[in-house]
């Protein structure tokens, strides 16, 4: 689906959400009452100033009080990689978008984020994996490198990498490899309204941080929420 | 568990920069007191690697633990940058983020996290970015219930990528000379970019970008220490004094600060413009600078001091 076709369906009865150099900000009429909405379109890199085109977006709802729901949608390319961005601190200024997406679900803020594109990296990290829960529409092509790239740095033949990814999902890049994992919790049907999906997605809103369970019961993170209950439990034994 | 130390050899006098994690957290905390979660004696190692026939260490490097620093009760973590660069894999990530969600509960004075990575170990990609995303939240809960998270960035393998962003998460940060905050490395904007970008060769540049310094001075890090566990020790304490709230004020602060940044700094070429328009007198002479003339330098920046992050 296209952004616009998206809206469309988030949005049946019209909305004021605009895009402006890949980046998204606005709001819209939402079950009964509004929404903010954040995001990124045209596989578009996140440099400094969108990472703070976004955040100021975020607080700005913060401010109002009113607890609407923020929708990020997703389609980027990674962090914008340059020598200017990494000068001015594009980790502070990534870091700050997740943690005003975090402030936000703090004040009560119903936080999704909707991937339907690519995404990737930083800037994956610091829109759609900071909500509390992230839906994806098929076709999404969420990843952390891509798989030529992740053969350049681990010296393997990409055929090899190819035939590794048909059964590990834990290294390989697309959404079948990122639902294993748990990272986005649910895919949303296409053929049906965007909106009324959405609202059963903010009224079942995990009440905390469920990704390491799911990715055990998917089978793509094998040990990890384990070795975090084992740690944690040896930690509270005193 | 730490390594039997030399007689005479006193380990706060250790380099940062040189010692492994266990020294670094060994010789961080008050004598004795450090208390190792999942130790290697558990084997808990990566189900992944073998598949890339890649070898394994005990801990997936990473070593989580309790200690007493001055006294008060703390949970640590320390990266090992020397076992596949400190990189987030799926066991390195969870037992970061089950040290997090101890302290949730168990409230101790601080968190410090010891940071030594160069981000996601691409072995086991989406786990290690996962867990990238679980530890920021961690993080953000953590402090919205007052417990300081305090990162220090000195090590070998700095932290960069998804560790750039924790760091950025962290209430404080200490950093020393050679530690490196960024979110894309020198090698990845230069593969992606080409050399007139970024030549990753030239380390003087990597230091100016990226390095300790730059950062303390923009005000990306908030204590420099000199290269020494002692050094570390003493700007860990002094962090957990004043480490920022998380609300709504402290956020609209730190982006006004980021905003102003880069509207002052935002058509620089090179942090020595940067910090030229600081008002630091002699730009060229700042990587030279002793810990002492940099940090009566940085006493006069008003960037670099600061409650916005």
């Amino acid at each position: 689906m296209t952004l616009a076709e998206i809206l469309a369906s988030l949005f049946p009865e019209g909305h004021a959400v605009r895009v402006a150099d890949g980046l998204v900000t606005g709001r819209a009429p939402f079950d009964g009452a509004e929404a903010a909405v954040i995001g990124i379109d045209g596989d578009t890199p996140l440099g400094v100033e969108g990472a703070l085109a976004l955040s100021r977006a975020v607080l700005d709802a913060v401010r109002a009080g009113d607890r609407v729901p923020i929708l990020v949608l997703v389609d980027s390319d990674s962090q914008r990689m340059s020598r200017r961005d990494e000068l001015l601190g594009l980790n502070e200024c990534l870091a700050h978008l997740a943690k005003a997406l975090l402030l936000a679900d703090r004040a009560g803020h119903p936080t999704v984020g909707l991937i339907y594109g690519h995404s990737a990296a930083g800037a994956f990290i610091a829109t759609a994996l900071a909500t509390r829960v992230l839906a994806a529409l098929p076709g999404a092509n969420p990843s952390v490198m891509d798989l030529p790239s992740v053969a350049r740095v681990t010296k393997l033949p990409l055929e090899r990498l190819e035939e590794m990814a048909k059964s590990t999902p834990v290294f390989a890049p697309g959404l079948d490899n990122m639902v294993a994992t748990g990272a986005v919790h649910a895919v949303l049907d296409p053929a049906r309204p965007l909106d009324a999906q959405v609202r059963d997605l903010i009224a079942g809103l995990p009440a905390e941080d469920v990704r390491d369970r799911l990715g055990a019961e998917r089978g793509g993170r094998p040990v990890a929420q384990a070795v975090a209950a084992a740690v944690a439990a040896e930690a509270r034994r005193g | 568990m730490a390594a039997p130390m030399a007689a005479g050899t006193d380990p706060r006098a250790l380099s940062w920069y040189e010692a492994t994690a266990r020294q670094r957290v060994a010789a961080l905390a008050d004598p004795g007191t450090f208390h190792e979660f999942l130790p290697p004696t558990e084997r808990r190692m990566s189900p992944h690697l073998p598949l890339f026939d890649l070898p394994r260490a005990f801990d997936d490097g990473i070593v989580v633990g309790r200690a007493r620093l001055d006294g008060k009760p703390v949970l640590v973590a320390a990266q090992e940058g020397r076992f596949m660069g400190g990189a987030f894999g799926e066991v390195h990530g969870a037992k970061l983020i089950g040290l997090l969600r101890a302290a949730r509960d168990l409230r101790p004075a601080a968190v410090l996290i010891l940071f030594d990575t160069g981000g996601v170990r691409l072995q086991e990609a989406n786990a290690g970015e996962t867990a990238i995303a679980e530890a920021m939240r961690a993080i953000a809960e953590l402090r919205a219930a007052g417990v300081p998270v305090i990162g220090l960035i000195g090590g070998r393998a700095g932290a960069y990528g998804g560790g750039g962003l924790i760091a950025g998460a962290c209430s404080r940060l200490a950093v020393s000379e050679g530690g490196r905050i960024s979110v894309s490395g020198p090698e990845v904007i230069e593969t992606n970019q080409g050399a007139e970008e970024f030549d990753s060769r030239d380390r003087a540049l990597v230091w100016r970008t990226m390095g300790g310094k730059h950062r303390r001075l923009i005000g990306g890090a908030d204590a420099f220490a000199a290269d020494t566990v002692a050094a570390f020790r003493a700007a860990a304490l002094d962090l957990i004094g004043r480490a920022p709230a998380f609300d709504l004020a402290t956020l609209e602060a730190e982006q006004a600060r980021l905003e102003a940044r880069i509207a002052r700094f935002g058509d620089c070429r090179d942090a020595t413009e940067i910090w030229a328009r600081m008002g630091v007198n002699d730009p060229d002479a700042v990587p030279a600078m002793t810990t002492a003339s940099f940090d009566e330098t940085v006493a006069r920046v008003a960037e670099a001091h600061h409650d916005a992050r």
